[in-house]
């Protein structure tokens, strides 16, 4: 297989896309990174995996992210990707408003997508629409609040006997 | 005289005559609940179970949800390298090591060659001992409880060399960014060399008395199968995926700390099963001492730490005699050391597969995401779908063969 | 080989306390209740094998049912999900018990003073010993089991009637 190179894969995906839904271009340390919409996402993904050249089956990662400084924009799930077989990663990142953070659900695709939502869903509050059992999945059911989130601290808030003054926080 | 006791029993309402009895087709629950003798780690799965097949299982896991990510966001990097021994803790080197390429990627830090050697002498002994964890208790969940004796004095072995470099057994916090904290003393290599003359002896030993031992081989063969397109979907990596037909090593697809340097065999199953997973794992035992002998042959000369004093601490006659020597230590400890804007991700060939690290890093002392990819978490998932159809005691030896440590699991 | 109480010795007879006797009996065969939940539990592993032996100290069979088990080893991180499960355990332990909590993590938390973790076992139960490390080394577990031992040696055969411990009892809310 000749190595594909991301050049290729961006031709490849604005074409497909258009233009404008494909933005954000960089690359970092080798990985190219793109932007996307939110409703792109399955079908992006879907063409990453049908392609006979780019072949994108391996989903490595779904990681969640929250800037707070960006309005409109502060929940964000960057998808990593991986083709085995042209030895390219390749990360794809949407982002959505923190009011109504509603993404598709990749699991109809990826049956590992399952878990990493619901770790998603659990840490940052990012609803994944159609995924089939959403509900916590590290954190105790019962919790209210999504801990990864940055106006949230580290430390458990009811504890009595550490003094935060000599800690030094 | 039966029907007056049938009247005032709690059976009343059994249909007796159903082909096959009153209690077919009624399917009852198992907890096999967060303790448990032979879950390694603590996981929940609720079987049901139609008699002794099992039907369904749902799981449970976050029993040990410790909020890595949430500390990662709160400390400087290298305070992390001790939150990554904790996750893996089979094999405490190999996350430290991933963890030191991720910040030195980002940092743009060129490690030694002798630095990267030894480096890749400490993974392969902490595959070794993975390795040797994950298959002895693979027999001791069928009975064998020798072979984990016998075998377990070699990772004693591997935990006093782990001692001669960094001090500690388990939680190795071993190598700094830019190298190693020092170089492999004399008595370091002397015990790896009793290592590589001793563990084959130990490991045939063990080989003989389980891989071709009647009941292991019947208690897992063409158990918890998956095939190589399930495995992908699902994500699996490492021995698990290669037991299933994907060749697919991180090691040799994208070889970071010399990897390229040295010559190793991956080794495929064909199945997918648990008897292919504990060949697999065996194999690559072999294949690590293979690359320990190598490393060990063409170990060159040289620094074992970069030139790097911004990130890489100066001996301590230094500090206390120079200047920029005394600032640079109170600032890498203070942890004052701001790091450029980026994002990276750096994978190494952990035990059980690709173990990822996704650092983002607005400029800051501390990272502002980091997010660990752990094999365990990924692949875990298709416990269910891996023993569906088989007993109970199928199930024991096909989580114990994946090899699923909680530590990693729930970061 | 372990001593013998102060007794009085003759040809073939050795007269000594009832309660040293019982005493001896108990702390040479304790059945451990291992709750190994991280790092801590692979050391314990260490410590079952043959080069650290616990089997020397009378504790050859580990226990997994609570009802069977004296001594309830907690190794590892508690997380607060995992709390009323170790509740629970110690609860479904039959007197005479005692408590071994491992591990930083065990004892205070441990490094992990966060959201989830519950900051050290004896918020929700009684510790008798208490074995600091990070983790501990075999040796270290084995002299807190010992410790254990000369609890299980000198304490009187009916604690349990005894009006301090079920204060301490009734300040964790158990029976």
């Amino acid at each position: 297989m000749e190595n594909l190179n991301n050049q290729q894969i961006i031709e490849a995906l604005q074409k497909t896309f258009g233009d404008e839904s494909i933005y954000g271009i960089g690359e970092s340390h080798g990985i190219l990174q793109v932007t996307t919409h939110v409703d792109l996402i399955v079908p992006i993904l879907h063409f990453l995996y049908a392609d006979p050249v780019l072949k994108f089956q391996f989903l490595t990662d779904l990681a969640g992210i929250h800037f707070p400084e960006a309005k409109g924009q502060e929940l964000g799930v960057v998808y990593h990707l991986h083709s085995l077989e042209n030895n390219v990663r390749l990360w794809i990142k949407a982002y959505s408003p923190i009011e109504a953070p509603n993404f598709p659900t990749i699991t109809g695709l990826y049956a590992s997508a399952n878990w990493m939502e619901r770790e998603a869903f659990d840490f940052y509050g990012i609803i994944f629409e159609g995924h089939p059992n959403l509900i916590r999945i590290l954190n105790v059911d019962d919790m209210d609040y999504h801990p990864m989130r940055k106006e949230y601290p580290l430390e458990d808030a009811t504890r009595h006997d550490k003094i935060d003054e000599m800690f030094g926080r | 005289m039966s029907e007056i006791a049938l009247v005032n029993s709690p059976n009343v309402g059994l249909d007796k005559t159903k082909k096959g009895g009153p209690y077919v087709n009624d399917l009852s629950t198992l907890n096999l609940g967060p303790t448990h003798p032979a879950t390694h780690g603590i996981f929940q799965n609720i079987l049901t179970m139609d008699g002794e097949t099992i039907v369904d299982a749902e799981q449970t896991v976050g029993y040990i949800h410790r909020a890595f990510e949430k500390i990662a966001e709160r400390r400087p990097f290298y305070q992390i390298t001790t939150l990554t021994d904790r996750m893996n803790y089979c094999s405490s080197p190999i996350n430290n090591m991933g963890w030191h390429l991720t910040v030195e990627k980002l940092l743009g830090i060129e490690v030694p060659k002798r630095a990267q050697y030894i480096r890749v002498i400490m993974m392969e002994l902490a595959r070794l001992a993975d390795h040797i964890v994950c298959n002895s208790i693979l027999a001791v969940d069928t009975g064998a409880l020798t072979g984990f004796l016998y075998v377990y004095q070699w990772r004693e072995h591997i935990y006093e060399i782990y001692e001669e470099l960094c001090g500690a057994r388990l939680t190795t916090n071993m190598g700094r960014f830019g190298g190693m904290e020092r170089d492999l003393s004399k008595v370091a290599i002397e015990k790896i060399h009793v290592l590589l003359q001793g563990l084959p002896k130990g490991l045939k030993e063990f080989e003989g008395m389980v891989m071709r031992n009647r009941i292991f081989m019947d208690r897992t063969q063409n158990v918890g199968a998956i095939s190589a397109e399930r495995a992908l979907n699902y994500g699996f990596t490492g021995p698990n995926l290669r037991a299933a037909g994907v060749d697919y090593d991180v090691r040799s697809l994208n070889p970071y700390s010399s990897y390229e340097d040295f010559e190793f065999d991956v080794p495929v199953g064909t199945k997918g099963d648990t008897y292919d997973r504990f060949l697999v794992r065996e194999e690559e035992m072999w294949q690590s001492l293979r690359i320990i002998q190598q490393a060990m042959d063409n170990l060159p000369e040289g620094p074992y730490h970069a030139d790097a004093p911004h990130y890489y601490l100066p001996p301590k006659q230094e500090v206390y005699k120079n200047m920029e020597a005394l600032i640079y230590h109170f600032k890498i400890v203070m942890g004052e050391i701001d790091a450029p804007v980026g994002e990276v991700y750096q994978s190494v060939e952990g035990g059980n597969g690709e173990l990822g690290f996704y650092l983002v890093s607005d400029g800051g002392r501390t990272p502002y995401r980091l997010k660990f990819r752990r094999p365990g978490f990924i692949y875990y998932q298709a416990f269910p779908e891996m023993i569906k159809g088989s007993s109970l005691s199928d199930a024991i030896v096909t989580m114990s063969s994946m090899n699923v440590i909680a530590g990693e699991l729930d970061t | 080989m372990v001593e013998s109480p102060p007794g009085i010795e003759g040809q073939g007879f050795f007269a000594t306390s009832l309660d040293s006797l019982v005493g001896l009996a108990r702390a040479n065969s304790l059945w451990p209740l291992p709750f190994a939940t991280s790092c801590c539990g692979i050391e314990f592993m260490s410590t079952m094998a043959s080069h650290y032996d616990i089997g020397r100290f009378g504790a050859e069979r580990l226990s997994f049912s609570a009802r069977q088990a004296d001594v309830l080893m907690v190794m590892g991180t508690i997380a607060k999900k995992m709390a009323p499960v170790v509740k629970q355990v110690y609860l479904q332990m039959a007197e005479p018990r005692w408590v071994l909590s491992v591990g930083a993590c065990a004892c205070s938390g441990g490094i992990f003073d966060t959201y989830s973790v519950l900051q050290g076992i004896d918020r929700i139960i009684p510790v008798d010993v208490y074995v600091p490390g990070c983790p501990p080394r075999p040796e270290q577990i084995l002299d807190g089991f010992m410790q254990i031992q000369e609890l299980a040696k000198k304490e009187s055969t009916r604690r349990r009637n005894m009006p301090e411990y079920k204060a301490l009892l009734a300040s964790y809310g158990i029976e």
